[in-house]
């Protein structure tokens, strides 16, 4: 109990912190803050099929790019922008609820490709209709109005706020009967159908749920930024990020999301700044890293027991100045 | 005696494997009926098409009065039609209360989270694992999980239970135990149909055997009977079985 109240006490500092950048912080630290917001939210909604369900979905950027185009493409015929997004957020979530019906009939590593299948193939139906999307010369977006900081402090209140919610629904899910059906169909499917769980629509709802919020984070993403194209919102990288934020936090958590994503996505801006050849392979190492030694997270890992055995280490070799022990 | 599953020339292939074969006969509600036959002859397939695993490629299943040939396994159990498995199916992560929770909430009657925990104390206590309700479920040893089978499938408060191979894998003294809590389920009211391939068991507490061989149903009546039929020590028990059954002048 004590545990779980640090760790809320934690994230509202967290929160806290990632919204008054814009009172003191320049344009660049804000975009950051913004980056560290829509994955965060991201990670979260992923956690609801990959965490608690325990489905390897990696349909996030199909999600994310659809939300990019409706939004955009409702702007540009006249819907006003909080409706856009909220035209976006619908389409992604029925979008997420058909494809659900068919391609949760599978499981594990088959799941994982189709899942997968369905980015390249929205990508490419996205690049081919020209006369809707633009195809591969990508769409402007209606600009938001403003000078770039407020625009930017704007965004990042908007994300944030859909951060919010989405961290609210997990925590609905996690202690409603929907994410008890979860956890009982991560555990055991055949067992969950036997006891009464109505599996197909269950997962449906995760799916939808993991789906709704990364189109939401994508429409107002594409009238941040302005212009969008396939390849950008599309983007496999984006896929295969989420899931890897979310287990470097601890899939399955409440909190693991947040805390992965918030973990990656500084790491990640140290990469790029230190090392711009390497950045792509360092993420290999990571998501290497991850599977040998951190299979339940960041969250998981026993902290005391690790500092103890630091502690011990060092009493036991006390004098060696080269450190190797 | 009300009737509270009947089956009418079920059948089921599986590409050109007749698993089941015209097969037909009914419970009565409140009863124990033993499930015999070979390995391979049908018997698991056959509760798998009962509830809803597996679709029928022929003939009709009623339970409690409703035509349920064409249900999912989700449906089997919150109409109070439960099972167990041959090999024991836990949720490894939850603890051993939650798990029994599973039943009462999606196959129960309990409402919430919290009334389904509740519930479940009430079953935990009732299988005698109240004292693992906090450990998780994946570390109980095999005689505790299939107790733990039957307390999840109780919380769904079936109408009718069938029991595959609860037995398999104990000792005399577990499946002593395990005999009593059979009996004691039987006395709130609940049909058994259990699955057993040692005969002392089946024997001791069946009121009435069904015997399957080839997919086919080839004897069902009285216990007593059902030991002497011809097909059934040629199919199933074997000539020296029988003639020591006859020698030992079984109570049946």
């Amino acid at each position: 109990m004590m545990k779980s109240l640090l760790h809320y006490v934690a994230l509202v500092l967290w929160l806290a912190l990632i919204a008054s950048t814009p009172l003191f912080a320049d344009n660049y630290t804000i975009r950051i803050a913004i980056s560290l917001t829509m994955f965060s939210a991201m990670a979260v909604s992923w956690n609801f099929i990959g965490g608690f369900t325990g489905y390897p979905s990696f349909s996030t950027a199909a999600f994310f790019g659809i939300g990019c185009y409706v939004g955009a493409i409702a702007q540009r015929n006249g819907v006003p922008l909080v409706l856009a997004w909220v035209l976006a957020s619908v389409f992604v979530a029925v979008f997420a609820a058909l494809l659900g019906a068919i391609i949760l009939r599978l499981k594990g590593h088959y799941f994982a490709i189709g899942s997968i299948a369905i980015v390249e193939v929205t990508r490419l139906i996205t690049s081919s209709w020209g006369s809707l999307t633009g195809g591969g010369d990508g769409l402007n977006v209606p600009l938001l109005q403003g000078n770039p900081q407020e625009v930017a402090s704007f965004v990042l209140y908007v994300m944030l706020s859909i951060l919010v919610l989405a961290f609210c629904t997990s925590i609905y899910v996690d202690r409603s009967k929907l994410g008890f059906a979860l956890k009982c169909i991560s555990q055991n499917e055949d067992a969950a159908n036997m006891v009464g769980v109505n599996t197909t629509v269950y997962k449906i709802i995760a799916y939808t749920l993991s789906a709704v919020f990364c189109g939401t984070v994508g429409a107002v993403y594409a009238s941040w930024i302005g212009y969008i194209d396939p390849t950008d919102s599309f983007s496999i990288l984006l896929t295969v990020k989420v899931p890897v934020m979310v287990l470097l936090g601890g899939a399955g958590t409440v909190f693991g999301p947040i805390v992965g994503a918030g973990a990656f996505i500084l790491l990640e801006e140290v990469f790029w700044a230190n090392f711009l050849e390497w950045n792509r392979a360092i993420l290999g190492l990571i998501i290497v890293f991850l599977i040998f030694f951190l299979p339940n997270g960041l969250l998981k890992l026993d902290y005391n027991r690790l500092f103890k055995r630091l502690i011990n280490k060092k009493a036991r070799t006390p004098r060696t100045m080269d450190g190797t022990s | 005696m009300t009737e509270i599953l009947r089956l009418e020339h079920v059948g089921k292939s599986f590409g050109g494997i007749r698993a089941v074969n015209d097969v037909s006969f009914s419970l009565q509600q409140g009863e124990i009926i033993g499930l015999i036959g070979p390995n391979g002859a049908g018997k698991t397939t056959l509760v798998n098409l009962i509830t809803g695993v597996h679709p029928l490629s022929m003939g009709k299943v009623f339970f409690d009065g409703e035509d349920v040939s064409r249900q999912q396994a989700y449906q089997a159990a919150r109409r109070g039609l439960a099972r167990t498995f041959q090999i024991v199916q836990p949720f490894p992560r939850m603890t051993v209360l939650e798990n029994v929770a599973a039943g009462a909430l999606f196959g129960g009657q309990a409402g919430s989270v919290n009334a389904a925990l509740e519930m479940s104390r009430a079953e935990l206590a009732f299988v005698g694992l109240e004292d693992f309700a906090d450990t998780p479920a994946s570390s109980l040893a095999l005689p505790n999980r299939k107790r733990l089978e039957l307390a999840k499938s109780l919380a769904m408060r079936p109408k009718a239970l069938m029991l595959d191979e609860v037995n398999a894998g104990l000792n005399a003294t577990e499946i002593d135990g395990a005999l009593e809590l059979i009996r004691k389920i039987a006395d709130r009211g609940v049909t058994i149909l259990i699955i057993e391939h040692l005969m002392k068991v089946v024997l001791s507490i069946s009121q009435r055997i069904l015997v399957l061989h080839h997919g086919e149903l080839i004897a069902d009546g009285d216990p007593g009977d059902v030991i002497r039929n011809p097909r059934v020590v040629e199919a199933y028990l074997g000539s020296k079985f029988a003639a020591r059954v006859q020698a030992e002048g079984h109570h049946v």
